[in-house]
């Protein structure tokens, strides 16, 4: 094999994600009183972990400056729950239409700026995340419900089992990281994902390898948006309300800070930036107004002092087949 | 009808102009330094809030008479937003002058985030009415039309103030070394140029502009909010692309004819998509012509 992957987890890291998937069942054994609200808050930071891997794969694998995700993952959850409502799909079944949509959106908007500059595709992406919000907020064609938003949509059914407290939406959406974290892991390390690793390297040299550099930018947008759509199926059936103000530019900083703060272009990194980011302010609940004010020192400060992150990705070593393998060929042997 | 479009005017003029003072900051700080400084907003918010603190809260305008009130207002919220401006550039920009350049615009961003919700923390989240009508409510005749006072006061304030900044960048000494920074800073330093200094003053001027826009949206309109400096920071950037980034007439130019495009999409199209009007507008001048009306090179195509 030329390319091997890197291995997965460390033995200590199987234990964690082993404990952790545990924990509801440690809270019940120890009849833990608070044990819904924590796992409401885990919950959160597993919907923005797999928001955030899925802006991960446009901002840390092809190194794109979005800020406009929460776009994205609107259009997914008004596609839910549209569905859901007028014509009363369920709602795993909208997931492919959510993803498809929002995917289809990314593509739209996508195309005409995709070849701008970074700061530029920033300034572009905050423009279009307000653009939807007022669409939103204006119940555009009749389908969003105006600033009230969509109330009333339907739990998911998994082979007739309906998922309704607490631990059913961890596991739900602990699993949906997971199958994602996997998926993107395989993708980072396919052709595909080494091609857009090289274009955030450096774009010149990657269109002069024979990468088509607008192509693999334009893929890696709507596979994150695709992401975020489904992202937004779970929002919408998870809250079972949602409404313009789930969907800001606010949020898209969010999920900007995960990324950035986490280690960009690192699964684990994004994942630990989902913990941080949404899980440290709830433990101080009266820091809670000020959890904006830490966010934007700390990019300010990790900017300065470790622009790759908290936990950025290692240096990826490919070992190359047998005969190829030996710095300098022995005296007499054909190299 | 024409009456109608003729205040549309007059009133589009009075927003762009707002526009144009706050794109001014943006303009020249991209100029120089190659930077979006996404936290100028928060610094018209500052100064819209400072603004405040002096005509409200402390009230100088029944100690001291209107003039002198007016005038220590306007003096202390340029001095203070440019001192916050100098402070900005000092903390979260100097430290990545020679970094990768998106570090410096994430770190412009988390600046930002910092600075609107420092403002919110500091004055609570709610917003602030000025309570009194800080400018006269007359009308004057123009051309067989009312014209309000107050428009006209903030039209010709913005005025003023960008052909002061036009004529000290074109007909001083210091003006020309901002212009030989922007062209090319190493080129400038060589010659002499304390580009350090440049941008120190560049981020004076800019932010002591975008305070002021900001006290004036304050007393025009008569109340405040912590987040107010985010929509118009967006829109007067939005502006400053219009007229071409890094390109000071472009600002100014830029700021009024968005302006009027908001005013007459809200009158004649939809009033609740005009926010929408202005980043439609701003995404298609990016797509269609990124030089900017004037001209200045700046969204490279691969």
């Amino acid at each position: 094999m030329i390319f091997p992957r890197p291995r997965l987890f460390g033995a200590f890291q199987v234990a964690g994600v082993v404990l952790f998937l545990a924990l509801p069942f440690i809270f019940s054994g120890l009849n833990f009183r608070r044990s819904p609200y924590v796992l409401h808050l885990l919950t959160t930071v597993g919907l923005y972990a797999l928001l955030s891997l899925s802006l991960n794969v446009i901002l840390g694998f092809a190194g794109m400056f979005h800020m406009g995700h929460a776009a994205f993952f609107a259009v997914g959850a008004y596609i839910t729950a549209n569905l859901n409502l007028t014509y009363g799909w369920s709602i795993l079944s909208t997931l492919p239409v959510a993803a498809g949509g929002a995917g289809l959106f990314a593509l739209v908007v996508a195309t005409p700026v995709i070849h701008l500059r970074g700061d530029y595709l920033l300034i572009v992406t905050i423009g279009l995340v307000e653009i939807v919000k007022i669409a939103l907020v204006n119940d555009v064609f009749g389908l969003t419900g105006g600033p009230n938003g969509l109330i009333r949509v339907g739990r998911p059914e998994i082979f007739g089992y309906r998922i309704t407290t607490p631990r059913d939406f961890f596991y739900l959406i602990w699993v949906a990281v997971a199958i994602s974290a996997l998926l993107f892991n395989w993708l980072e390390n396919s052709r595909f994902g080494r091609a857009l690793k090289y274009i955030k390297e450096d774009a010149v040299a990657a269109e002069g390898m024979g990468i088509n550099v607008t192509a693999h930018k334009l893929m890696a947008f709507v596979i994150g948006a695709a992401w975020a759509g489904m992202g937004g199926t779970f929002f919408a059936s998870w809250m079972r309300t949602i409404s313009p103000e789930s969907f800001t530019f606010g949020e898209s900083v969010v999920m900007f800070t995960i990324v950035i703060l986490g280690g960009s272009g690192h699964q684990k990194g994004v994942i630990l930036g989902a913990f941080l980011v949404m899980g440290l302010p709830e433990l101080f609940r009266d820091f809670q107004d000020k959890r904006l004010l830490a966010y934007g020192a700390a990019l300010v400060a990790m900017m300065i002092f470790r622009p790759q992150g908290l936990w950025p990705p290692k240096p990826t070593q490919y070992k190359l087949p047998a005969p190829f393998d030996q710095k300098y060929p022995k005296k007499g042997e054909p190299c | 009808m024409l009456s109608h479009f003729f205040e549309q005017i007059i009133y589009g003029l009075t927003v762009g102009g707002v526009y144009a003072l706050i794109a001014l900051g943006y303009t020249m700080v991209y100029g120089v330094m190659k930077l979006i400084n996404f936290a100028h907003g928060e610094l018209f918010t500052l100064g819209a809030f400072v603004g405040f603190f002096f005509l409200v809260t402390l009230d100088l305008g029944s100690f001291w008479g209107p003039v002198l009130a007016i005038s220590l207002t306007v003096v202390g919220v340029s001095g203070i937003t440019a001192l916050a401006g100098r402070l900005l550039e000092r903390v979260a920009y100097r430290p990545l002058r020679d970094s990768d350049r998106l570090a410096a615009v994430v770190s412009a961003l988390g600046a930002s985030i910092f600075l609107q919700n420092l403002i919110m923390v500091v004055s609570g989240a709610k917003y602030r009415a000025f309570g009194v009508d800080l400018l006269p409510t007359t009308f004057i005749q123009f051309a067989g039309q009312s014209v309000p006072v107050a428009r006209l006061f903030v039209f010709l304030t913005a005025v003023v103030t960008m052909l002061l900044l036009y004529v000290f960048i074109n007909n001083t000494r210091f003006g020309l070394a901002i212009r030989a920074a922007a062209i090319d800073q190493g080129a400038a330093r060589l010659m002499g140029v304390d580009v350090n200094k440049v941008i120190a003053v560049v981020f004076v001027i800019g932010p002591a502009l975008g305070g002021l826009a900001g006290l004036l949206v304050g007393v025009y309109y008569g109340q405040i909010n912590f987040d107010m400096g985010q929509l118009y920071g967006l829109k007067a950037f939005t502006a400053a692309v219009i007229g071409g980034i890094g390109n000071i007439p472009g600002a100014m130019i830029g700021g009024l004819l968005l302006g009027l495009l908001e005013t007459l999409g809200a009158a004649y199209v939809s009033g609740a998509w005009k926010d929408a009007l202005s980043f439609v507008a701003l995404i298609l001048i990016l797509v269609i012509r990124p030089t900017g009306i004037l001209s200045e090179r700046v969204a490279e195509k691969l």
